[in-house]
């Protein structure tokens, strides 16, 4: 895949940010590193840093978001940039502008990153390839295909309480068909050398060939958390049911709720993650997402270092 | 006018053979291969010496746009294009807008073709039902004596199987040819991407094979039920062409075609949301292109078209699942077509067979015949001609290519229609 050319500059450095497949090892390292050093930034009672000042960052987000939205906002702001953000599903596209004259708008206002979310696959790439030299582009969810900053905060998480991934069973567990987020995941987990990836979910929330991204395939939660260290589990959106993917979410959650129960068949010091917004009561029970292996309010934290990480790397190069 | 084409090698697509000799045409037909008719005096003489002497290519699907949609494409235009690669007959679908259903659309494309200069035939595709609604039947034998040579609903679903056995039914009444594009329309649902292992990595939403081959199943059956000779067009997977071949085994009236994309590219090929790939059917896999291949080969796949469709750059720039299906091929037919027998997957006259006399047999035309008293339409080629393929250069008023930076040997130098000259590369 020639995907390395459009995110990395000539001496291989971040230029844009669109998904975690075709970068390499010391790449997100770097990020790790460097998300590392900002974590004390947010810590301050002045929480900001001057490695953005003068620089314009555009959140345009076609999608709604609150916390991805929120915490890029931040992540901006502590760096030091001035930020605009819109929200374009209600603006300029049900007007009928084009994707790419809302760009050239937009960019006609000095614009030095974008951030994007955006309904359909491909739209971050599609954005790279059309902004002036200089610009950056941040993907922040492309429908189905990539959401590489919330897989780095959950490396990140991962690396937090765990240090090495090398010994590491990771499951993912859920809507693993219609999930970016999942995707993101299983690239950075194999990039870092986690020693297994496996993905539990029912046959019609499993995409087909999932397995070629290196994963094991999982239909049972019992078996599937059997001497895992990594719980993460995916948020299941309602309208699947309408889908006829799903029979009801009472029998998702027999079947593949995260219960304590069913955590103890993972390692006793195994980590739960969840990128949210969660469904209590459908995906995971509450007890176990509000009780002592969760990480899931670390991750958020998290989210605003590993965000000034990424746009410190691509915009202030 | 007289024409005299001398010392090519003609390609016999008929009797699958080439020989070098001179071909004679009057203002309309053949009138002589080998040695004049008596009397012949030649207004034009070719010389087409070291070029290769074909019959007219016959495209059994081509959008040219127009009438709906003149920003994409116009008759003119496209003939025009048609003409510059060699193209002397093409078939287009009755989805245009209006809608091929009644005979003043028919009228109203026939009087388009001769404004613009008659560039090549052109063949229209009736409806099947009124305004491809898939409800009511359209008033065939008026479009049949209007001039349509078959019917279709396009990409367009019937409302019901008992629709479409009717439809079927009564086209066989009229001794039509229907045309189908096998497809389930609840299984493509919003699909883009052929489903699989690059669709799961692009996050893209897919297309199952079965979305083919259980519309295709089905199709086959109603052939079996209504008797309606019916032609299958643009298939995309192995299975479909197992299907096909066991249909025609059974005795079933069926014929098939596949558009040449499809032999040359795969979902591999989509790279990094690659919006030029974007075709309907999707690219499929490289087993379904193999198999799609080796149907070509023996026949079960009787013909090649090139599905072409032209769109304005507008069409294009845009995330992939947003932007528009479909490739501009008309410049693209024949220098693939070429292709493929270099790469010997066939002999020369059997690669020009699948795209001359085997569609014009089963379309019930009168093209693809190097014969004395056939109509004069022909193509003389150079073969040595090696260029670029680059959209830019393309004379389609679609610059839509997968095949930009191709390198493709042979170019169309003149095209004959009905005995007058519409395309001469250095004019």
């Amino acid at each position: 895949m020639s995907k390395n050319n459009l995110q990395l500059d000539e001496n291989g450095k971040l230029k844009h940010f669109l998904g975690i497949e075709g970068l390499n090892l010391p790449v997100l390292t770097e990020i790790l590193d460097t998300a590392e050093s900002f974590t004390s930034v947010t810590e301050r009672t002045v929480k900001k840093v001057p490695i953005l000042r003068g620089k314009t960052v555009a959140n345009l987000f076609f999608e709604p978001s609150t916390r991805t939205r929120s915490t890029f906002e931040l992540a901006a702001q502590r760096l030091s940039a001035d930020v605009l953000t819109l929200n374009l599903n209600t603006s300029a596209t049900s007007k009928g502008e084009s994707l790419l004259d809302t760009i050239r708008n937009i960019e006609a206002m000095q614009i030095d990153m974008f951030v994007i979310r955006h309904q359909d696959s491909g739209s971050a790439h599609f954005f790279a390839q059309h902004v002036k030299p200089g610009v950056s582009v941040l993907n922040a969810g492309d429908g189905q295909h990539e959401h590489p900053t919330q897989a780095m905060l959950d490396m990140f998480t991962i690396r937090h309480f765990k240090k090495d991934f090398s010994q590491l069973r990771v499951a993912i567990i859920g809507d693993i068909a219609h999930s970016r987020v999942a995707r993101s995941q299983i690239h950075a987990l194999n990039i870092l050398g986690a020693a297994e990836v496996r993905v539990i979910a029912p046959k019609t929330l499993l995409p087909v060939g999932i397995e070629s991204l290196g994963v094991h395939l999982y239909n049972n939660l019992e078996q599937g958390l059997k001497d895992v260290d990594v719980v993460i589990m995916l948020r299941l959106q309602k309208e699947r049911m309408r889908g006829a993917l799903l029979p009801s979410e009472k029998e998702y959650f027999n079947l593949f709720g995260l219960t304590q129960e069913r955590l103890n068949c993972a390692n006793p010091d195994a980590i739960v993650m969840h990128p949210g917004p969660a469904n209590r009561g459908v995906e995971i029970e509450s007890s176990v997402m509000d009780g002592p292996q969760s990480v899931i309010l670390q991750q958020v934290t998290f989210g605003i270092a590993v965000r000034m990480a990424v746009m410190s790397m691509t915009v202030g190069r | 006018m007289n024409i005299h084409i001398k010392n090519g090698l003609l390609i016999d697509p008929v009797n699958l053979s080439q020989t070098k000799t001179d071909v004679y045409t009057d203002g309309k037909l053949i009138v002589g291969v080998g040695k004049p008719p008596a009397n012949f005096k030649a207004n034009q003489t070719i010389d087409a010496h070291n070029h290769w002497v074909i019959p007219g290519l016959v495209d059994c699907q081509v959008r040219l746009r127009e009438p709906g949609q003149v920003h994409k494409g116009t008759i003119e235009s496209e003939t025009q294009a048609a003409a510059a690669n060699g193209i002397t007959s093409l078939c287009i679908p009755p989805d245009t807008q209006p809608v091929i259903d009644n005979t003043a659309v028919v009228e109203l494309i026939h009087h388009g073709n001769s404004k613009a200069g008659n560039h090549c035939h052109i063949y229209t595709i009736g409806a099947l039902s009124q305004n491809l609604a898939g409800e009511q039947l359209t008033n065939m034998a008026g479009l049949k004596s209007s001039g349509c040579i078959a019917l279709s609903n396009a990409k367009q679903p019937f409302n019901s199987n008992l629709v479409q056995r009717r439809a079927m039914e009564y086209a066989e009444g009229h001794k039509m040819l229907v045309i189908i594009q096998p497809r389930d329309h609840d299984l493509y649902a919003n699909g883009c991407a052929h489903e699989g292992a690059i669709s799961t990595r692009l996050g893209l939403p897919s297309i199952p094979e079965v979305a083919e081959t259980a519309a295709l199943a089905k199709d086959i059956e109603l052939v079996a039920q209504t008797g309606a000779r019916t032609h299958f067009g643009q298939l995309s997977c192995a299975r479909s062409v197992d299907m096909i071949r066991q249909a025609k085994a059974n005795g079933l009236p069926v014929t098939a075609d596949c558009a040449m994309h499809q032999l040359f590219l795969t979902d591999h090929d989509l790279g990094e949301f690659d919006t030029s790939k974007l075709t309907i059917p999707p690219l499929r896999s490289q087993l379904d292109r193999q198999a799609l291949r080796d149907g070509v080969v023996d026949g079960t796949i009787d013909c090649l078209c090139s599905d072409h469709q032209p769109h304005e750059i507008d069409a294009k720039l845009c995330p992939f699942p947003s932007a528009e299906p479909g490739i501009s091929s008309l410049d693209t037919l024949l220098p693939l077509a070429l292709r493929l027998a270099e790469e010997g997957l066939m002999t020369l006259p059997e690669v020009i067979s699948r795209l001359t006399i085997n569609p014009a047999k089963l379309l019930g035309i009168p093209a693809g015949n190097l014969s004395i008293g056939e109509w004069a339409d022909i193509c003389i080629i150079d073969p040595d001609a090696h260029y670029l393929c680059l959209g830019q250069d393309f004379i389609s008023k679609g610059k839509n290519t997968p095949f930009e930076g191709w390198d493709f040997n042979g170019r169309v130098k003149t095209t004959i229609v009905a005995g007058r000259i519409v395309y001469n590369s250095s004019s």
